[in-house]
């Protein structure tokens, strides 16, 4: 079995856990930029952290022969202190250009506020501006249903923002379908607790099909699994999908639309 | 996959999480104190279960979400509950 992370926040894992994923069949993994946990408190701060995601982590990942990558964003987390947040945005582009970024992201809403959607656009309008992919965080349980409408809103209203080149993470049962028939990729997140599990993630394969649709683990320092994709494939199996329809899903797909960055995997295109 | 091979995959599990449920609902009526709309949520999400369709996880889900449109003012927490308070 091969399959691509798309989604871990692996600066808040252990290095057991890369050596765990490789021996499980991971290809290349996908770092997305996150809330720490707590608030930073400048914009240094934050280009500390980009230079992590962009440097160190890197690094730390080939040690294990695994490809990593990275997206850039200030977490929508951070996202009610605006003129933070703008100035976090004023550091990317110098970013941009480093070898393994994907583009703009985690982006999105949290508790779906009125700063948070204008943090949001600024983010939106910087992708377009320089060309790059978006990755969409949902907002967290009561507030997804509401917060992906809001965010389907800004990303439809911009003409320059192109839906095959962004994916909508964490969608459950009740936004999977605005996603999808929007033109959009969706990602569906496997916790134990919240979000969603292999089984449900396997309902919504059997029910949407599986063209634009990926899984990730998005592991980091709270409850979650950095094996999940792989034991979301075993589900697969267990439910009678083939190994072909199982590596489209967690290897084929997610190649597919991050391949829309020049910079990811090109010695697998 | 037919209903006897997901039965034959799933029921275990299932009836497990079933009791769990059902002893959580006990586990707060031992209780002492007042609940909060966490419960009339949770309540209210469970006659989703009695749906005719193949809709009931999405329903239980829109169930406990802010059915809302319009942005709030400010955010003032960054965590999430799995209930909207309003609607209780």
């Amino acid at each position: 079995m091969r399959y691509i992370e798309p989604h871990a926040h692996m600066v808040s894992r252990v290095t057991d856990d890369y050596q765990d994923m490789v021996a499980a069949g991971c290809a290349a993994i996908c770092e997305p930029a996150f809330w720490a946990g707590f608030d930073r408190s400048s914009p240094a701060g934050f280009y500390d952290y980009f230079c992590q995601l962009t440097e160190h982590e890197p690094r730390r990942a080939a040690k294990f022969g695994l490809p990593h990558y990275c997206w850039l964003c200030i977490n929508p987390k951070e996202s009610e202190d605006v003129l933070l947040a703008t100035e976090v945005i004023g550091l990317i582009p110098k970013f941009l250009g480093r070898p393994n970024v994907l583009g703009i992201g985690e982006i999105g809403l949290n508790k779906n506020s009125r700063n948070e959607l204008k943090v949001l656009e600024l983010h939106v309008d910087l992708a377009a501006r320089h060309n790059q992919l978006i990755l969409v965080h949902t907002p967290h349980l009561e507030d997804k249903f509401k917060g992906t409408r809001l965010i389907l809103d800004v990303l439809r209203s911009d003409p320059r923002i192109r839906p095959e080149r962004c994916i909508i993470d964490h969608v459950e049962e009740h936004t999977i379908r605005m996603v999808l028939d929007a033109g959009f990729w969706a990602g569906m997140t496997l916790y134990p607790e919240t979000k969603c599990t292999g089984a449900r993630s396997v309902d919504m394969i059997e029910q949407y099909g599986s063209d634009r649709l990926w899984m990730n683990s998005a592991c980091d320092w709270g409850v979650s699994v950095p094996l999940a994709v792989p034991y979301a494939a075993l589900e697969m199996r267990r439910r009678g999908q083939s190994p072909d329809q199982v590596d489209k899903m967690i290897y084929q797909n997610p190649l597919k639309f991050l391949s829309q960055s020049p910079n990811f995997m090109s010695h697998c295109k | 996959m037919n209903r006897q091979q997901l039965l034959d995959l799933y029921f275990l599990e299932a009836r497990s999480k079933l009791i769990d449920l059902a002893a959580f609902f006990d586990r707060l009526d031992r209780a002492e104190g007042q609940a909060d709309f966490r419960l009339n949520a949770l309540t209210r999400a469970l006659d989703e279960l009695r749906r005719p369709d193949a809709a009931r996880a999405e329903h239980v889900l829109l169930n406990l979400s802010d059915p809302t449109v319009e942005p709030i003012p400010a955010a003032t927490t960054k965590a999430a509950c799995g209930a909207w308070p309003a609607k209780s």
